[in-house]
Protein backbone atom coordinates (compact mmCIF):
# COMPACT_ATOMS: atom_id res chain seq x y z
CA UNK A 1 0.00 0.00 0.00
CA UNK A 2 1.54 3.39 -1.07
CA UNK A 3 1.80 5.40 2.05
CA UNK A 4 0.59 9.13 1.62
CA UNK A 5 3.63 11.25 2.62
CA UNK A 6 1.40 13.93 4.96
CA UNK A 7 4.44 16.46 4.38
CA UNK A 8 3.14 19.97 2.43
CA UNK A 9 5.42 20.68 -0.15
CA UNK A 10 6.98 24.09 1.24
CA UNK A 11 9.06 24.61 -1.83
CA UNK A 12 6.08 26.06 -3.62
CA UNK A 13 5.30 28.53 -0.73
CA UNK A 14 8.38 30.00 -1.59
CA UNK A 15 7.33 30.70 -5.12
CA UNK A 16 3.86 32.73 -4.09
CA UNK A 17 5.97 34.40 -1.70
CA UNK A 18 8.30 35.37 -4.30
CA UNK A 19 5.74 36.94 -6.51
CA UNK A 20 4.09 38.84 -3.99
CA UNK A 21 7.24 39.83 -3.03
CA UNK A 22 7.79 40.80 -7.01
CA UNK A 23 4.36 42.79 -7.01
CA UNK A 24 5.22 44.55 -4.40
CA UNK A 25 8.65 45.62 -5.99
CA UNK A 26 7.02 47.01 -9.00
CA UNK A 27 3.98 48.77 -7.72
CA UNK A 28 5.42 50.73 -4.96
CA UNK A 29 8.80 52.84 -4.69
CA UNK A 30 11.00 53.67 -1.45
CA UNK A 31 11.66 57.07 -2.82
CA UNK A 32 11.93 59.74 -0.67
CA UNK A 33 11.37 62.38 -2.54
CA UNK A 34 14.40 64.75 -2.19
CA UNK A 35 15.11 68.13 -3.84
CA UNK A 36 15.39 71.80 -3.31
CA UNK A 37 12.65 73.45 -0.97
CA UNK A 38 11.80 76.90 -2.21
CA UNK A 39 9.14 79.30 -0.83
CA UNK A 40 7.49 81.34 -3.41
CA UNK A 41 6.82 84.68 -3.10
CA UNK A 42 2.61 85.88 -2.73
CA UNK A 43 1.47 87.12 -5.83
CA UNK A 44 0.60 90.73 -6.41
CA UNK A 45 -0.95 92.48 -9.17
CA UNK A 46 1.75 95.24 -8.82
CA UNK A 47 4.98 94.88 -10.78
CA UNK A 48 8.14 94.90 -8.10
CA UNK A 49 11.38 95.09 -10.62
CA UNK A 50 14.11 96.18 -8.17
CA UNK A 51 16.66 98.43 -9.60
CA UNK A 52 19.69 96.56 -10.39
CA UNK A 53 22.84 98.57 -9.64
CA UNK A 54 22.22 98.98 -6.49
CA UNK A 55 25.51 97.34 -4.46
CA UNK A 56 23.44 95.16 -1.96
CA UNK A 57 22.21 93.43 -5.01
CA UNK A 58 23.82 90.26 -6.55
CA UNK A 59 22.86 89.76 -10.04
CA UNK A 60 22.61 86.61 -11.41
CA UNK A 61 21.37 86.38 -14.89
CA UNK A 62 21.01 82.88 -17.58
CA UNK A 63 20.57 83.23 -20.97
CA UNK A 64 18.63 80.66 -23.20
CA UNK A 65 22.08 79.11 -23.60
CA UNK A 66 22.65 78.52 -19.88
CA UNK A 67 25.46 80.98 -19.78
CA UNK A 68 26.07 83.26 -16.70
CA UNK A 69 26.16 87.17 -16.43
CA UNK A 70 26.98 87.39 -12.55
CA UNK A 71 26.85 91.39 -11.74
CA UNK A 72 27.89 91.74 -15.69
CA UNK A 73 30.70 89.40 -15.96
CA UNK A 74 30.53 85.91 -17.68
CA UNK A 75 30.92 83.37 -14.59
CA UNK A 76 31.06 79.73 -14.85
CA UNK A 77 28.45 77.76 -12.70
CA UNK A 78 31.26 75.74 -10.74
CA UNK A 79 32.59 79.53 -9.39
CA UNK A 80 29.49 80.99 -8.71
CA UNK A 81 29.37 79.82 -5.21
CA UNK A 82 32.65 81.40 -3.79
CA UNK A 83 31.57 84.68 -5.54
CA UNK A 84 28.30 85.05 -3.98
CA UNK A 85 29.67 84.17 -0.61
CA UNK A 86 32.24 86.61 -1.04
CA UNK A 87 29.53 89.23 -1.92
CA UNK A 88 28.03 88.34 0.83
CA UNK A 89 30.51 88.56 3.61
CA UNK A 90 32.35 91.16 2.05
CA UNK A 91 35.79 90.34 4.38
CA UNK A 92 37.53 93.25 2.48
CA UNK A 93 34.52 95.92 3.23
CA UNK A 94 34.68 96.98 -0.73
CA UNK A 95 31.67 99.45 -1.16
CA UNK A 96 30.72 97.65 -4.45
CA UNK A 97 29.32 94.37 -2.31
CA UNK A 98 27.12 93.92 0.03
CA UNK A 99 26.74 96.78 2.95
CA UNK A 100 25.92 93.82 5.17
CA UNK A 101 24.59 90.27 5.02
CA UNK A 102 21.81 90.92 6.77
CA UNK A 103 20.84 93.65 3.36
CA UNK A 104 22.48 91.16 0.75
CA UNK A 105 19.96 90.21 -1.89
CA UNK A 106 19.99 88.09 -4.81
CA UNK A 107 18.08 88.50 -7.88
CA UNK A 108 17.74 85.85 -10.45
CA UNK A 109 16.79 85.97 -13.65
CA UNK A 110 16.38 83.54 -16.69
CA UNK A 111 15.25 83.31 -19.80
CA UNK A 112 12.30 81.74 -21.38
CA UNK A 113 14.69 78.81 -23.11
CA UNK A 114 17.03 78.41 -20.16
CA UNK A 115 17.19 74.92 -19.30
CA UNK A 116 15.65 73.64 -15.85
CA UNK A 117 18.96 71.60 -15.29
CA UNK A 118 20.87 74.80 -15.52
CA UNK A 119 18.39 76.76 -13.86
CA UNK A 120 18.61 73.86 -11.25
CA UNK A 121 22.21 74.18 -10.61
CA UNK A 122 22.43 77.71 -10.48
CA UNK A 123 19.76 78.10 -7.69
CA UNK A 124 22.13 74.74 -6.24
CA UNK A 125 24.94 77.06 -6.03
CA UNK A 126 23.08 79.95 -4.17
CA UNK A 127 21.66 77.43 -1.42
CA UNK A 128 24.98 76.18 -1.21
CA UNK A 129 26.62 79.29 -0.56
CA UNK A 130 24.02 80.39 2.02
CA UNK A 131 24.16 76.80 3.60
CA UNK A 132 27.73 77.15 4.21
CA UNK A 133 27.62 80.06 5.48
CA UNK A 134 24.90 78.98 8.13
CA UNK A 135 27.28 75.99 8.78
CA UNK A 136 30.23 78.35 9.66
CA UNK A 137 27.96 80.52 11.65
CA UNK A 138 26.66 78.04 13.61
CA UNK A 139 30.41 76.20 14.38
CA UNK A 140 31.56 79.74 15.51
CA UNK A 141 27.77 80.87 17.40
CA UNK A 142 27.21 77.54 18.89
CA UNK A 143 29.96 74.87 18.13
CA UNK A 144 27.63 72.62 16.54
CA UNK A 145 27.03 72.00 12.82
CA UNK A 146 23.93 73.76 11.45
CA UNK A 147 21.93 71.14 11.64
CA UNK A 148 22.40 69.87 15.13
CA UNK A 149 21.04 73.64 16.07
CA UNK A 150 17.49 73.87 17.62
CA UNK A 151 15.25 75.68 15.82
CA UNK A 152 15.63 79.41 17.70
CA UNK A 153 19.41 79.25 16.88
CA UNK A 154 18.47 78.41 13.39
CA UNK A 155 16.60 81.60 13.26
CA UNK A 156 19.16 83.89 14.96
CA UNK A 157 21.43 82.98 12.09
CA UNK A 158 19.21 83.03 9.14
CA UNK A 159 17.90 85.77 10.89
CA UNK A 160 21.52 87.58 10.47
CA UNK A 161 22.27 86.04 7.19
CA UNK A 162 18.84 85.88 5.68
CA UNK A 163 17.98 83.68 2.30
CA UNK A 164 16.35 86.33 -0.12
CA UNK A 165 16.30 85.05 -3.65
CA UNK A 166 14.34 87.51 -5.61
CA UNK A 167 12.95 85.83 -9.25
CA UNK A 168 12.52 88.10 -12.57
CA UNK A 169 10.01 87.89 -14.69
CA UNK A 170 12.36 85.67 -17.68
CA UNK A 171 13.44 86.93 -20.70
CA UNK A 172 12.25 86.12 -24.00
CA UNK A 173 14.73 86.86 -26.54
CA UNK A 174 14.01 83.38 -28.67
CA UNK A 175 13.00 84.08 -32.26
CA UNK A 176 9.71 83.75 -32.81
CA UNK B 1 14.48 -4.48 -0.39
CA UNK B 2 16.10 -3.49 2.49
CA UNK B 3 18.15 -1.76 -0.27
CA UNK B 4 15.50 0.03 -1.77
CA UNK B 5 14.12 1.10 1.43
CA UNK B 6 17.47 2.84 2.55
CA UNK B 7 18.47 4.16 -1.25
CA UNK B 8 14.77 5.44 -1.08
CA UNK B 9 15.45 7.19 2.56
CA UNK B 10 18.73 8.89 1.67
CA UNK B 11 17.42 10.51 -1.00
CA UNK B 12 14.80 12.50 0.53
CA UNK B 13 17.14 15.83 1.99
CA UNK B 14 16.95 16.13 5.64
CA UNK B 15 16.99 20.08 5.56
CA UNK B 16 13.67 21.24 6.19
CA UNK B 17 12.69 23.92 3.22
CA UNK B 18 9.59 25.02 5.37
CA UNK B 19 11.69 27.99 6.56
CA UNK B 20 12.44 29.61 3.17
CA UNK B 21 9.46 30.98 2.79
CA UNK B 22 9.17 32.72 6.03
CA UNK B 23 12.66 34.41 5.13
CA UNK B 24 10.52 35.41 1.77
CA UNK B 25 8.06 36.74 3.96
CA UNK B 26 10.22 39.01 6.12
CA UNK B 27 11.40 40.81 2.96
CA UNK B 28 8.20 41.25 1.86
CA UNK B 29 7.04 42.84 5.23
CA UNK B 30 9.86 45.29 5.46
CA UNK B 31 8.84 46.13 1.65
CA UNK B 32 5.51 46.85 2.98
CA UNK B 33 6.16 48.70 5.71
CA UNK B 34 8.91 51.07 3.94
CA UNK B 35 7.18 51.33 0.49
CA UNK B 36 4.61 53.80 -0.70
CA UNK B 37 2.17 52.67 -2.97
CA UNK B 38 2.81 55.01 -6.34
CA UNK B 39 -0.42 56.72 -7.50
CA UNK B 40 0.59 58.25 -10.54
CA UNK B 41 1.27 56.57 -13.70
CA UNK B 42 4.36 58.69 -15.33
CA UNK B 43 2.86 59.69 -19.04
CA UNK B 44 5.65 61.98 -19.70
CA UNK B 45 9.61 61.22 -19.34
CA UNK B 46 11.22 62.66 -16.51
CA UNK B 47 14.92 62.86 -16.25
CA UNK B 48 15.29 64.72 -12.81
CA UNK B 49 18.28 67.32 -12.66
CA UNK B 50 21.14 66.67 -9.81
CA UNK B 51 21.50 68.82 -7.29
CA UNK B 52 23.32 69.01 -4.08
CA UNK B 53 21.30 71.35 -1.28
CA UNK B 54 18.89 68.52 -1.00
CA UNK B 55 15.62 67.83 1.45
CA UNK B 56 13.89 65.12 2.23
CA UNK B 57 9.90 65.65 2.12
CA UNK B 58 8.40 63.01 4.69
CA UNK B 59 4.56 63.78 4.51
CA UNK B 60 3.74 61.88 1.37
CA UNK B 61 -0.24 62.42 1.67
CA UNK B 62 -0.12 65.90 2.09
CA UNK B 63 2.18 66.76 -1.25
CA UNK B 64 0.30 67.65 -4.24
CA UNK B 65 2.87 66.40 -7.56
CA UNK B 66 3.61 67.88 -10.45
CA UNK B 67 4.85 66.64 -13.78
CA UNK B 68 6.40 68.16 -16.82
CA UNK B 69 8.47 66.56 -19.39
CA UNK B 70 7.94 65.66 -22.92
CA UNK B 71 4.81 62.98 -23.28
CA UNK B 72 6.03 59.04 -23.17
CA UNK B 73 3.44 58.50 -26.14
CA UNK B 74 4.85 60.20 -29.32
CA UNK B 75 1.62 60.46 -30.73
CA UNK B 76 0.56 63.11 -28.39
CA UNK B 77 3.34 65.78 -29.36
CA UNK B 78 6.95 65.80 -28.55
CA UNK B 79 5.95 69.51 -26.87
CA UNK B 80 6.56 69.45 -22.79
CA UNK B 81 2.98 68.22 -21.19
CA UNK B 82 2.03 69.12 -17.59
CA UNK B 83 0.68 66.11 -15.70
CA UNK B 84 -1.20 66.88 -12.73
CA UNK B 85 -1.59 63.54 -10.85
CA UNK B 86 -2.30 61.23 -13.75
CA UNK B 87 -3.77 63.23 -16.00
CA UNK B 88 -2.37 65.77 -18.67
CA UNK B 89 -3.79 69.48 -18.31
CA UNK B 90 -3.22 72.86 -19.62
CA UNK B 91 -2.04 75.86 -17.56
CA UNK B 92 -5.26 76.98 -16.56
CA UNK B 93 -6.33 73.94 -14.78
CA UNK B 94 -3.47 74.36 -11.73
CA UNK B 95 -5.41 76.44 -9.35
CA UNK B 96 -8.18 74.43 -9.73
CA UNK B 97 -6.61 71.48 -9.34
CA UNK B 98 -4.59 73.37 -6.30
CA UNK B 99 -7.63 74.25 -4.78
CA UNK B 100 -9.43 71.24 -5.16
CA UNK B 101 -6.88 69.58 -2.48
CA UNK B 102 -6.99 72.08 -0.03
CA UNK B 103 -4.95 69.29 3.16
CA UNK B 104 -1.87 69.56 0.83
CA UNK B 105 0.17 71.77 1.61
CA UNK B 106 3.38 71.89 -0.50
CA UNK B 107 4.00 70.82 -4.52
CA UNK B 108 6.73 68.89 -5.82
CA UNK B 109 7.55 70.02 -9.17
CA UNK B 110 8.92 66.57 -10.67
CA UNK B 111 10.67 68.21 -14.22
CA UNK B 112 12.58 66.89 -17.19
CA UNK B 113 15.80 68.34 -16.59
CA UNK B 114 16.18 69.40 -20.55
CA UNK B 115 12.62 71.07 -20.30
CA UNK B 116 13.09 75.38 -20.42
CA UNK B 117 12.48 77.42 -17.96
CA UNK B 118 9.40 79.29 -20.16
CA UNK B 119 6.55 76.55 -19.10
CA UNK B 120 8.15 76.38 -15.23
CA UNK B 121 7.89 80.07 -14.57
CA UNK B 122 4.21 80.17 -16.05
CA UNK B 123 3.69 76.91 -13.63
CA UNK B 124 5.24 78.83 -10.69
CA UNK B 125 3.02 81.92 -11.82
CA UNK B 126 0.14 79.95 -11.42
CA UNK B 127 1.13 78.60 -8.07
CA UNK B 128 1.43 81.65 -6.54
CA UNK B 129 -1.34 82.93 -7.64
CA UNK B 130 -3.50 79.82 -6.70
CA UNK B 131 -1.34 80.74 -3.52
CA UNK B 132 0.84 77.19 -2.99
CA UNK B 133 4.11 78.72 -2.22
CA UNK B 134 5.71 75.68 -0.61
CA UNK B 135 7.45 74.41 -3.70
CA UNK B 136 9.56 71.53 -3.93
CA UNK B 137 12.33 70.96 -6.79
CA UNK B 138 12.21 67.08 -7.42
CA UNK B 139 16.20 66.53 -7.89
CA UNK B 140 19.11 63.52 -7.62
CA UNK B 141 21.83 63.89 -5.27
CA UNK B 142 24.42 64.53 -7.76
CA UNK B 143 27.24 62.32 -7.71
CA UNK B 144 30.76 63.62 -7.07
CA UNK B 145 32.85 63.61 -9.87
CA UNK B 146 36.73 62.91 -9.02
Amino acid sequence: MKRFDNELNAGSMADIAFLLLIFFLVATTIDVDKGITVKLPPWTEEDDTIILNQSNVFSVKVNGNDELLVRGELVNVSKLKERTIEFILNPDQRPEMSSSPKKALVSLQNDRETSYETYISVYNELKAAYNSIWEEEALKRYGKTYENLIIAEKKAIRKDFPLVISEAEPTDFALK
Amino acid sequence: MANLKSKAKRSHPTISTASLPDIIFILLFFFMVVAIIKEDNLLVKIIPPQATELNKLNRHDEINHIYIGEPTNRQVGTAPRIQLNDAFAEMNDIQRFIAGNPRKYSTTLHVDKQVTMGIITDVKTELRRANALKVHYASKKKVEQE
